[in-house]
């Protein structure tokens, strides 16, 4: 089995779109969180298949994206410093700031590495002694144990030079402000990678507190229809559950190891989030046994005030209140080569994923 | 140093009547003929990678800009930029090959010149190739695309993104290894058997940086005409697709070296197709879509599930996913 052709079997997924269409009798909006599903939904055209009463909005599941400007200036500022070298994926780069961007920084001659794991970052910091390595840790319980276990490696081996500026956040407490702020949704496409992670039962709240299906759903189309098929079932039948509609990559309970480094390194904390700003008890931050590779405790920086890009309107597009259609800068002022806001910079953000393939 | 070099390394590899002459200039006799002239310059790193290495890679990019634009490659010029310390048996190494696929192609390399700049100035070693072709008159659009029409087939001579992803496994920082090996090939015998076949040929781009939707865009731009494309008739390798779909990657983006978009009348389509088997760099060759008369100035892509969206240009460099 190669787990691809199989999950886009032409007969398959017009047997779903049919179920889809015959079960659905309501308009229904579905919220997928994951920035992954925004991608895989625009590139397989799903929403050029399904019925017109069945809206698809897209959530502030893009690590980038819900970045706040504040963390992009910090970065910006450590650039600055003496002996730093900032390691960052490379969406980050692209991402403005509030007066810059790191892809400016680096134009200037400042020493900014753009890496693919956090582990070509902790080598650069073994192999530069006498720099500081400042890795930018972004993204959710997807991408949080691995900068765990990097954490966890640096301290047994006594490095000292390699430091996080932790972004990390997790989900629950997003998509309980997505309702909290007023959107209007039927259900969530769960994410598939943070579910691999967590396991499904922390989608159990939502469904019991709103009244809202949560079906985990893989990335595939089959594997997108067939949760949507699941939320149009229950929200027909009025019978809102937790689904777990990856059961190839995803066990209930999740992944202990996994979960047990989050324990272990991570704190919870009060964290800003592009779009809602303070949500509470959903940032990652190191233990205080941690702090020494802390950025943010271990670097006296000056951070300009943040400044907000005039006329974005990522944080309606992060809550699904608006699509990027919607906003005036979208294509006109705002593509990816010229992104004003995270939303356009991100593969996984909504608006670069609708300017690739025409939403 | 520099004189042992020509006569050690280049002269016995690139060894041709011009070439031997070392004069300033080479003169070439070439009367009554419209020509064509193009430059380029190659960085690649690494600058050995599975299928080749950055001395083919240039030749063959030179040779192919000529063809593309229906010229037939006469000489080439290279110009190289050493790092001081660079190795001289990965120079001879690279000039070799640049000396096999040169012969092949039937092209001399008829100048050059070589710098070598001090440790840090450059990365290993930069190339710059020239070429020249004559070209004749009844070509002349081929690379505008001016007689491009509604009903027109769009056909590529084989699998895409080989190249991107054999370059990116041999990039230390992926930790990937794969059996891809780079497309790099100099496509003239190709392009010239089939501009004998026909003349309905319209349009032709080699298909490098930017990948396949790039160069689609571009033949849309400003048109009163679009494109449509049918995603199962684009030829991807299995193995490219499993690494693009773990990396975060479209297939549709990623550079090729040996590739060939070409526009051609429906009514020479299936003659072009059996030429283009008939050739070892074009066995794999396919039809992908049309030049239709709705959505102006868009290219469109029936997905592979029935679905459709609009491809867009590259813009800035495909990176890997975060989670």
């Amino acid at each position: 089995m190669k787990h691809i052709a199989e999950y886009r079997n032409l007969k398959l997924v017009k047997g779903l779109l049919d179920a889809i269409r015959e079960a659905s009798t309501k308009e229904i909006s579905l919220m997928e969180v994951c920035g992954g599903h925004t991608m895989a939904i625009q590139k397989f055209g799903i929403p050029s298949l399904l019925p017109e009463n069945i809206k698809l909005l897209s959530g502030p599941g893009c690590p980038v994206c819900v970045t706040d400007i504040r963390f992009i200036d910090k970065a910006i500022a450590l650039s600055h410093q003496q002996d730093v070298i900032i390691a960052t994926y490379g969406d980050l780069i692209r991402v403005p700031g509030s007066s810059s961007s790191l892809e400016l920084e680096l134009a200037n001659g400042h020493h900014i590495q753009i890496v693919y794991s956090l582990l070509n970052a902790l080598e650069i910091a073994r192999q530069n002694p006498a720099k500081k390595v400042v890795f930018l840790a972004i993204g959710f319980e997807t991408t949080a144990p691995a900068t765990g276990a990097t954490v966890l490696s640096a301290a047994k081996e006594e490095i000292n030079n390699f430091f996080i500026l932790s972004a990390h956040k997790i989900m629950p407490p997003a998509l309980q402000a997505i309702i909290n702020h007023g959107v209007k949704i039927n259900g969530y496409i769960c994410p598939g990678h943070v579910s691999t992670i967590t396991g499904t039962d922390m989608y159990q709240p939502i469904v019991e507190k709103y009244k809202l299906g949560c079906v985990v759903s893989g990335f595939e189309p089959t594997d997108i229809l067939w949760s949507i098929l699941r939320l149009v079932k229950q929200f027909e039948g009025n019978t809102p559950k937790v689904e777990n509609a990856y059961p190839r990559a995803v066990k209930p309970g999740g992944n202990l190891k996994a979960k047990w480094i989050m324990e272990r390194v991570f704190l919870l904390e009060d964290t800003w989030w592009r779009g809602f700003g303070i949500i509470k008890e959903s940032g990652l931050t190191l233990k205080p046994e941690f702090a020494h590779f802390d950025a943010d405790l271990r670097f006296d920086i000056e951070v300009e005030e943040t400044k907000e890009a005039k006329g974005c309107i990522c944080g309606e597009i992060l809550k699904g209140l608006k699509t990027p259609k919607e906003c005036p800068l979208f294509r006109m002022v705002c593509h990816p080569t010229n992104p004003i806001g995270a939303c356009m910079v991100s593969n996984e953000g909504a608006c670069h994923a609708y300017y690739r393939f025409g939403g | 140093m520099s004189s042992e070099l020509i006569s050690k390394l280049f002269l016995k590899h690139f060894n041709n009547p011009h070439l031997a002459e070392l004069t300033d200039s080479a003169q070439l006799d070439i009367r009554n003929s419209k020509l064509a002239y193009t430059t380029d310059s190659y960085v690649v790193d690494p600058i050995f990678f599975p299928g080749g290495n950055i001395g083919k890679l240039a030749i063959c990019g030179t040779i192919n800009d000529l063809c593309v634009s229906g010229a037939r490659p006469l000489y080439l010029s290279v110009g190289f930029i050493l790092e001081e310390g660079f190795p001289i048996k990965d120079l001879e190494e690279i000039v070799r090959s640049m000396a096999l696929e040169a012969q092949n192609a039937g092209v001399e390399i008829v100048c050059g010149d070589t710098k070598v700049v001090n440790r840090g100035k450059c990365d290993k070693i930069f190339i710059n190739t020239s070429g020249i072709g004559v070209i004749d008159n009844k070509h002349n659009d081929l690379n505008r695309g001016k007689n491009i029409q509604p009903g027109d087939k769009i056909i590529v001579n084989g699998y895409l993104g080989d190249h991107g992803i054999a370059v990116l496994g041999a990039r230390e920082e992926l930790n990937f290894k794969t059996l891809i090996d780079s497309d790099c090939a100099s496509l003239n015998s190709l392009i010239s058997d089939i501009l004998n076949t026909s003349n309905q040929i319209r349009f032709m781009r080699d298909i490098t940086r930017g990948g396949l939707s790039t160069i689609l865009c571009e033949i849309v731009d400003e048109k009163e005409f679009g494109i449509e494309i049918n995603e199962l008739a684009i030829p991807v390798r299995d193995e490219v697709k499993g690494v693009c779909e773990l990396l975060g990657f479209d297939p549709l983006y990623i550079a090729n070296e040996g590739k060939v978009l070409i526009v051609a009348g429906s009514e020479d389509a299936d003659k072009i197709m059996s030429v283009l088997k008939r050739q070892p760099y074009g066995i794999h060759s396919e039809i992908i879509g049309e030049i239709v008369e709705d959505h102006h100035g868009k290219v469109i892509l029936n997905t592979e599930i029935g679905g459709r969206r609009i491809i867009d240009k590259l813009t800035g460099e495909q990176l890997p996913r975060i989670c």
